[in-house]
């Protein structure tokens, strides 16, 4: 078995909330709640949940961006937070991200010479200018842009265009992992295609690891060798890629897999409407999902599941 | 009987340069709680179309042909009459509900802002109406007070807000420009089976425009291609889905991730369509696809495409069709 590259131990991570009175301990939102996970060299791992889940913090913490409130992450066998802040700068060039929105993501006044060499700039050691602007003019052209686009401005290009510099900006430093935070959906399908392909090249080439964060489900299932799928900061269901999106064990992984809407129209789902009025706050000790579950039963009001080994996968449920 | 009428509808827009054209000759109808999807990448004028139903265009915008609704000429009224129209036999909802509602004035009074304008109803009436609407689109008053502001609901609460708001004064047609893409899948769903619902219950006519190819196959009854302002195929949904004969059709279908590959071995290079959408200011003296397209031939960069008329109401704009499988 080989050693994973990122590795997340029990990640708890809190937000305080607004104080209530004002002599009162804040109270906490729990982003994450105990997240293990591991991700190989060279491999994809996706991340899917609802809007407001976890995954954007999970990002954040996987980056290094934000401390976790307890648990341990280790990259290369190294626990990021208890390092100190020189040696884990030293370690950022190897993990790196690229945004969702190639429209604020890159700096509208520089050109993209500077954007792109800037984790160099910053991370690097010294290099000559010329053999900085070699470095990223070979990053373009690897990305499928040209040389000649260092002098220009982000406005020159299309959002696919800006997502490649974005590409390229996270590869200059020749990183291990690269964090997507719903890197391709604000794309075309058409572009977003490209972009994939473009993805999924340069891992081969470079045996890079992405964690791969994304709502578009279809996208998550192209992409990646193993997935996650997370409801208010805990994992449901985990495992390979091929046996969650075809035997789905958990409710949450069903539900979300058959709100995808179908490209063949003589395939109509039944129509139900729903009012509103759901509550994302689970009952404190039951499952967090038993609010919204159609098989929930008693036990699932009382007892937490356990992410267990049920055939090929991991997942939380009684039920399964 | 025809709810809204299009021919020859052509929309340019003045610049420094000269006037560019970025809707080219449209022609469709619908009838009477007809569903029509418009689908088609980025500037493909989607959005320039449903703006010029509503004839919201910017000022420097000039327009030809012909908009019928329900009989009526709609270029040929003044804009006191249009905003009549507006609001009153055609909703819309905008694609960002986290923009698109004011964020000062609590979700009862802009729902009750076209109720005031365009019914006249009483205070008392308005206000029942309201509730009567906010419970249509599943925001039950019990939990969701007139008086809330937009920032204290989910995007999917405001996007409901949105569609009461859209709705208010039962209108004749709906058009819903991307009503979903900025929601989660399962949002998704309970947006799209809401919108469904209402035009089903009301017999509304419905355009959705969406980049989605699955909303659009699981919400309409006809379709139109967009491309550079052209229309590049139409018929209904069905129909197109399995025998699409335009080689663009057929580009944003390919894009499209294949589901059911288990191991990575399995996995083929997603089709891509080579280059990209042109400029908007390039004339095309043949098909704007042509520099794009895999089945191009001699003539598609010199002459205007044909009507290729493919029965069952099923039309495309092509030299080279694909063949019906």
């Amino acid at each position: 078995m080989k050693s994973p590259l990122l590795r997340m131990v029990n990640v708890i991570k809190d937000y305080p909330l607004p104080k209530q009175k004002l002599f009162e301990k804040a109270p906490v939102f729990r982003a994450l709640n105990g997240i293990n996970l591991n991700i190989s060299r060279g491999t994809s791992f996706g991340v899917v949940g609802e809007s407001g889940c976890g995954k954007s913090t999970l990002a954040r913490i996987a980056m290094a961006l934000d401390r976790p409130t307890a648990g341990e992450v280790f990259f290369e066998n190294k626990e990021l937070f208890s390092l100190l802040p020189k040696e884990l700068h030293g370690l950022r060039r190897n993990f790196q991200m690229v945004f969702q929105d190639p429209y604020g993501s890159l700096n509208p006044r520089k050109k993209v010479l500077s954007i792109v060499a800037e984790p160099l700039d910053t991370l690097s050691e010294k290099l000559t200018v010329k053999e900085r602007q070699e470095r990223v003019e070979k990053n373009l052209e690897e990305v499928g842009l040209n040389k000649g686009d260092i002098d220009k401005f982000p406005h020159e290009f299309s959002g696919g265009q800006r997502q490649r510099i974005a590409i390229a900006r996270s590869l200059i430093t020749r990183p291990s992992l690269i964090v997507a935070d719903e890197s391709v959906s604000a794309l075309d399908v058409s572009v977003q295609a490209q972009v994939l392909n473009l993805m999924m090249d340069l891992q081969e080439k470079y045996n890079l690891a992405y964690m791969f964060i994304s709502h578009d489900l279809s996208v998550v299932e192209y992409v990646t060798d193993e997935v996650a799928v997370i409801y208010l900061g805990k994992i449901m269901e985990q495992g390979k890629t091929g046996d969650i999106f075809q035997h789905p064990l958990h409710p949450y992984t069903k539900t979300l897999l058959a709100a995808v809407p179908s490209i063949d129209p003589t395939q109509q789902r039944q129509r139900s409407v729903r009012s509103d009025g759901v509550d994302a706050e689970a009952p404190s000790g039951g499952c967090p999902f038993q609010p919204r579950c159609p098989d929930a039963t008693e036990i699932c009001r009382e007892k937490h599941p356990l992410l267990e080994t049920k055939g090929n996968q991991l997942v939380a449920c009684h039920h399964v | 009987m025809t709810l809204l009428k299009i021919e020859n509808l052509t929309v340019s827009i003045n610049t420094a340069q000269g006037p560019i054209d970025i809707i080219k000759q449209i022609d469709f109808q619908m009838e009477t709680g007809e569903k029509l999807g418009i689908v088609g990448e980025s500037g493909c004028g989607k959005s320039i179309t449903a703006l010029a139903i509503m004839s919201l265009l910017p000022e420097r915008s000039v327009i030809s042909g012909n908009i019928t609704l329900n009989g009526e000429n709609l270029l040929a009224l003044s804009p006191a009459q249009m905003c009549k129209v507006r609001g009153n036999q055609i909703g819309m909802i905008f694609q960002e509900p986290m923009t698109a509602l004011n964020p000062v004035k609590t979700i009862g009074n802009q729902i009750a802002e076209s109720l005031h304008l365009h019914l006249g109803l009483r205070k008392k009436e308005v206000q029942d109406r309201v509730c009567q609407l906010m419970e249509n689109v599943g925001l039950p008053r019990q939990r969701f007070p007139l008086g809330l502001y937009p920032h204290q609901l989910s995007g999917g609460q405001r996007q409901r807000v949105m569609i009461a708001m859209a709705i208010a004064c039962e209108p004749d047609l709906l058009i819903a420009d991307e009503p979903t893409t900025a929601l989660d899948v399962t949002v998704q769903e309970q947006i799209l089976d809401l919108i469904l619902e209402l035009a089903d219950r009301s017999g509304m006519g419905l355009i959705i425009i969406s980049h989605d190819l699955g909303v659009i196959a699981q919400t309409t009854e006809k379709i139109l291609v967009m491309y550079t302002g052209n229309m590049f195929e139409t018929g209904p949904t069905t129909e197109v889905f399995k025998h699409m004969a335009h080689p663009y059709t057929q580009g944003l279908f390919s894009a499209i991730p294949k589901t059911g590959i288990s191991t990575r071995s399995d996995r083929t290079r997603l089709y891509t369509i080579p280059g990209q959408v042109p400029e908007i200011h390039i004339k095309f003296k043949g098909c704007s696809f042509a520099d794009r397209c895999s089945r191009v031939l001699a003539e598609c960069r010199s002459q205007v495409p044909p009507t290729v008329d493919l029965g069952n109401h099923h039309q495309a704009w092509c030299f080279n069709p694909l063949e019906r499988t």
